[in-house]
């Protein structure tokens, strides 16, 4: 019988427990001494807060997953208050590189330090400063977009008023206000994409991750969030974003750096990098694909670089330092040949371009 | 004298439980509005009641109860575990959402998410419990031991659950797959519950089987869910049932935390 009253006793802790869970659920906790750190000081900074010195520094980082090597000596760092886009192909280490700073993931060797804090030694205080969007919207599809906001301020450590006011600014901000009390399974991509872009702000991140914020998106809701991170840029936040989207690094980033195979293979600016394949590009679109190649040496020694001949499509492109000259020159030598011309343009190089010249592969394919 | 670091200490310990509150919140509400997930965990005990009383019943003898009486104490136990068995699939599909990646990056208690989790599927068993012990008194069942026991019965059955959840966790979160949680959790936990007093008094078994069938957990607080339900001596199962279940804990409770630490 003695076991029955044990059982008993048990039972009647394991009541009190509840009953003292329950009395703290009815009066929201209000024990903290001083604001949780990340907070910023002032509430009237909406998003974002006063970044001054706030940086990420990456040293020599090295992670490997078996044989492959996911980032083989990764180093760079960020400005505050700027914008670096990570571009590269699926498997380069982009998403590698981010879960590493965000604390998800452990470095086998090197050191990263984000807003000050160690990525592996000070992973609390860390959190506090940043914000993550992940590849994938991650969010609660059964709770409304309202309570998935709240849900990351509560676990920001905001008070619950302060959590629904902001979320209530958020979801202004987000022009989700109409579907705020729907549960999120009922959100389309985009809507999920800005919900969860939304939660990861909640707790005014200094610094803000984005995975492929944009990879799935039709173009309206893509040029949609492009604005709003934007937005947050023009109000101090450090942002660090990877894509696979030559245009999106353009349109976001001061810089860009080009990853692939774990590698940083090249770092600049857009009009930098676009530099390093040598200016112009002289691009000629055969009438007949079979004289390409043909073409492509008739024309080479006008450029300052080895042609490309792409006899699928019948173009030859040429890097080129003259200009228009070299333009009419080539028509004329390809005129006199006899081979016919269908188009032809003289364009300064894309990011597309770039990462051919770099990798040898283009951006969007697989390796 | 400095009191900053208590401070900090206890400030830390306060939101540890603020997080597992708000955890156990946000899955609850889950529960709450899927009602099919607790309609249909709740039919299948049902289901097992009806089959085994009315079916099997009469071919099982069990000396000394009326087989719904000795029915409906197994039952309760089979349905918590079964209950149990959610955890680990609540977590994979946690995972496999984005979530467990969200809540890692962010500044909260790292125990809240599996300690939320368990917690809030230890309400869902505590609604069940009571659920099925209303189906049994409508069907001939009753309690003959005391409204003590009774609470004592269903305390020990909550907190068996409470264990196996961990173990259940430890599992989703190394298999990390929603439909792998869901075959892994169950295919050990089968004939561990056949095997078991749950269904025939383990006496009509082959003795080679005996051994297994009494020393093990579920068989250990089935019959002190029993003896609690319908009198009788339950003190030597109870205690056997309390010690499986702290030993799970603390196997599991450490093991599943450090699963959680590795999912990437």
């Amino acid at each position: 019988m003695t076991n029955q009253v044990i059982a008993g006793e048990l039972l009647k802790a394991g009541w009190l427990a509840s009953d003292i869970i329950e009395a703290l659920a009815a009066h929201p906790p209000r024990f903290s001494r001083e604001k949780p750190a990340g907070t910023p000081k002032s509430q009237d900074d909406y998003l974002g807060g006063q970044a001054t010195a706030v940086t990420i520094e990456v040293k020599n980082i090295k992670k490997y997953f078996g044989p492959v090597k996911a980032l083989d000596d990764v180093s760079l760092t960020v400005k505050a208050g700027t914008v670096l886009a990570l571009l590269g192909p699926n498997g380069a280490g982009k998403t590698t590189l981010v879960r590493i700073l965000t604390t998800l993931l452990k470095p086998d060797s090197g050191r990263a330090v984000v807003g000050g804090f160690d990525v592996v030694r000070q992973t609390n205080e860390l959190r506090s400063v940043i914000g993550l969007t992940g590849q994938f919207a991650a969010i609660d599809n059964i709770l409304t977009g309202r309570e998935n906001i709240e849900l990351v301020g509560q676990l920001y450590h905001l008070f619950g008023h302060e959590a629904k006011r902001r979320a209530r600014l958020l979801l202004e901000q987000f022009d989700l206000v109409a579907a705020a009390d729907r549960p999120a399974k009922t959100y389309s991509g985009g809507m999920k994409r800005r919900l969860d872009l939304a939660a990861s702000l909640v707790g005014r991140p200094k610094i803000l991750f984005l995975d492929e914020p944009t990879t799935g998106l039709d173009p309206q809701s893509r040029n949609r969030l492009w604005q709003l991170v934007k937005d947050l840029v023009a109000q101090g936040t450090t942002v660090l974003l990877t894509t696979q989207q030559m245009d999106e690094a353009e349109h976001l980033a001061d810089r860009i750096i080009v990853i692939d195979h774990g590698r940083i293979i090249a770092q600049g600016t857009a009009v930098e990098l676009k530099r390093q394949v040598g200016g112009d590009v002289l691009e000629i679109h055969l009438a007949d694909h079979q004289w390409t190649e043909e073409a492509a040496r008739r024309v080479a020694q006008l450029g300052i670089g080895t042609p490309r001949a792409d006899k699928a499509v019948g173009k030859v492109s040429l890097p080129i330092s003259g200009g228009a000259a070299v333009l009419t020159d080539a028509v004329r030598i390809l005129d006199n040949s006899g081979i016919k011309i269908a188009d032809v343009a003289l364009h300064r190089p894309s990011l597309d371009d770039v990462f051919l010249a770099l990798t040898g592969h283009k951006a969007e394919q697989t390796v | 004298m400095n009191m900053q670091p208590i401070d900090n200490l206890i400030d830390a310990a306060l939101w540890s439980i603020s997080d597992i509150m708000v955890m156990t919140k946000r899955n609850l509400l889950g529960y709450l509005r899927l009602p099919q997930l607790i309609v249909f965990s709740t039919i299948q005990p049902v289901m097992f009641v009806l089959l085994f009383a009315y079916v099997f019943g009469g071919a099982i003898q069990t000396p000394g109860f009326d087989y719904i009486n000795y029915l409906i104490p197994g039952i309760m136990v089979q349905t918590v575990l079964f209950g149990a068995m959610m955890t680990g699939v609540g977590l994979a599909n946690d995972i496999a959402q984005g979530m467990i990646d969200r809540f890692r990056s962010l500044p909260m208690s790292r125990a809240a998410v599996l300690a939320g989790r368990t917690i809030s599927d230890l309400c869902r068993n505590i609604f069940v419990v009571l659920l099925m012990a209303l189906v049994g008194y409508l069907i001939g069942f009753r309690y003959q031991n005391g409204l003590g026991n009774f609470i004592g019965a269903m305390g020990l059955t909550v907190l068996f659950a409470f264990a196996f959840s961990w173990i259940s966790a430890t599992i989703g979160l190394w298999v990390k797959n929603v439909e792998t949680a869901q075959s892994a959790g169950f295919i050990w936990v089968f004939p561990l519950a056949f095997v078991s007093s749950i269904f025939v008094p383990v006496e009509t078994m082959p003795s080679w089987l005996q051994g297994f069938a009494n020393n093990q957990p579920i068989s250990a607080t089935v019959n002190a869910v029993r003896a609690l339900s319908l009198g009788g001596p339950a003190g030597d199962w109870g205690l056997k049932a309390l010690l499986w279940i702290i030993g799970i804990l603390i196997i599991f409770v450490p093991l599943a935390v450090r699963q959680y630490r590795k999912v990437a």
